[in-house]
């Protein structure tokens, strides 16, 4: 296990969410919930950062500062996509200034379901994103032989 | 002097912004001379659906604006179709929906004082308002099933009804839950470096609050008695609300306000609790809404209006929201102009921006 594992930092972007999976990404930060307790910590810094997530639908504004984010972490890298908004467009998937979910720009490797999500099932996404990345990290680590 | 001028971006991601928002700020030296917002980015087309989603479900819509102040909304798109068509609603539906639009107040003061303690660089007094914040989501989920998104509305009532024995029980909490807020908004009112980075920052005087039309804390943090509360929508009538007030007209009357608000919502909440009239808590609906309404409440960051139109069938012909933080947008352009650049961050949060909202 390397230390990206044991403590990954995650770097949070609203790409057109409507604030209720956003305040439950901070509140799982917070004492009750207390996510820093497994070593995640919520850095600004997309340099920083081992961890993307990402909520809201995705419009076309805000879709090169997604995409510009996710070139920005390094190697190796996952995303996890909070909230139904982010899985396909939720509610808003009718509306004209939605392109319907995080995986129309950049590649998903988890979901978490809820509208809003719960600050449970939000670490739960988080704690199977460290096992995709321990797998991309060995992969890397290879040189991208198997 | 121009070419003394450099423009620095500040956003779409900043680490104090759990919202994306551009400004260009124009600098010389360390001063902002200017500040031009570029907004956009949350930006759904929410309103254009509601053609296609019927008035009723679309209270579910309404509520999903924005995740802070999501049950005002619900509770102000209910009013206004109520309003279309002439719908009293049951007392004490009225009663539940004022208790729970000031516990969402208390919710979002709270989340926002910890965000402003964040944003200047005092984490502990955070992590201490989000986990005071945490009793009031407490309750939202045993009254309602929802932690921020509720659902607790509809068009004649509320879904939900609260026996009178929990309500007392939510009483006694409050007292704690008071006790407690003391302790924090003594660190918040009286902290040296809070106040050494608040006094005298981010000056919006009277005049230009009335000007730019700023609502809402930031009109009240200027010396302006604007509440719409004081207009006796749901049961405020009955309670009696008196708009909080300072003369500061800076970053830290602004805070002050809030802090203020905190204990105005407790006691409000005291007051509905004791004051809950029995009976039920939705009337049945029929037809459809037609002609015209707008519906005003006042969100925990100021006035959020609501404007229908309805043309007879089950569709709602338009909706259109205006929401606090667009009309705060411009004084905050006033604020930052002349500010240091190391303050921008905690100045453009005195504002309390919800960009969800703002933009929908």
């Amino acid at each position: 296990m390397s230390s990206a594992e044991k403590s990954p930092w995650i770097l949070h972007y609203n790409a057109s969410s409507c604030n209720g999976c956003d305040i439950e990404i901070l509140a799982a930060l917070t004492p009750l919930y207390d996510v820093e307790r497994f070593g995640i910590i919520n850095t600004g810094n997309p340099a920083h950062a081992d961890i993307f997530v990402v909520t809201g639908s995705v419009n076309e504004q805000n879709k090169e500062v997604l995409k510009n984010l996710y070139d920005q972490i390094p190697e190796p890298k996952v995303v996890v996509a909070v909230g139904i908004c982010a899985a396909s467009g939720g509610v808003f998937r009718d509306c004209y200034n939605v392109s319907g979910g995080i995986a129309t720009i950049i590649p998903v490797d988890a979901y978490v379901p809820g509208c809003s999500v719960r600050p449970e099932a939000l670490i739960e996404g988080v704690v199977k994103a460290i096992g995709v990345l321990e797998k991309k990290r060995a992969l890397f680590d290879n040189g991208g032989a198997k | 002097m121009t070419g003394r001028r450099t423009v620095i971006p500040f956003g779409p991601q900043h680490p104090v912004l759990p919202e994306p928002i551009h400004l260009d700020l124009v600098v010389e030296d360390e001063f902002v001379v200017e500040a031009i917002p570029s907004i956009g980015y949350v930006h759904r087309g929410l309103e254009s659906l509601v053609d296609r989603r019927e008035y009723a479900d679309f209270v579910y819509l309404a509520e999903r604006i924005c995740g802070i102040c999501s049950f005002t909304h619900s509770s102000t798109f209910c009013q206004g179709v109520e309003g279309l068509m002439d719908i009293e609603i049951p007392a004490r539906a009225n009663y539940l929906r004022t208790m729970w639009g000031e516990y969402s107040r208390l919710h979002s003061h709270l989340l926002w004082l910890g965000l402003f303690a964040d944003s200047l660089g005092f984490e502990s007094l955070f992590y201490n308002a989000w986990k005071i914040r945490e009793s009031i989501l407490n309750e939202f989920e045993a009254t309602t099933g929802g932690r921020v998104i509720q659902g607790a509305c509809k068009v004649g009532g509320v879904c939900r009804d609260v026996s009178n024995e929990f309500l007392s029980g939510m009483d006694k909490r409050l007292d704690d839950i008071e006790t407690e807020m003391q302790e924090m908004t003594k660190v918040f009112l009286s902290d040296y470096t809070l106040k050494k980075r608040l006094v005298g920052k981010g000056i919006l005087k009277p005049d230009d609050a009335y000007n730019l039309g700023a609502v809402g804390p930031v009109a009240r943090g200027s010396g302006l008695a604007m509440d719409v509360r004081t207009s006796g929508y749901l049961a405020y009538g009955d309670i009696g609300v008196k708009p909080v007030t300072t003369s500061g007209c800076d970053g830290y009357a602004r805070c002050e306000v809030r802090c203020k608000e905190l204990f105005q919502s407790a006691d409000l909440i005291h007051k509905i609790i004791v004051a809950m009239p029995d009976g039920d808590i939705a009337t049945t609906v029929k037809g459809n809404p037609d002609g015209e309404y707008f519906s005003r409440s006042e969100q925990p960051r100021g006035e959020v209006v609501h404007y229908l139109r309805g043309n007879g069938t089950k569709y709602l012909a338009q909706l259109r929201v205006r929401t606090p933080t667009l009309t705060n947008l411009p004084s905050l352009v006033v604020m930052l102009a002349g500010a240091e650049l190391a303050d921008v961050p905690q100045l453009v949060l005195t504002i309390d921006p919800c960009i969800g909202c703002m933009e929908r």
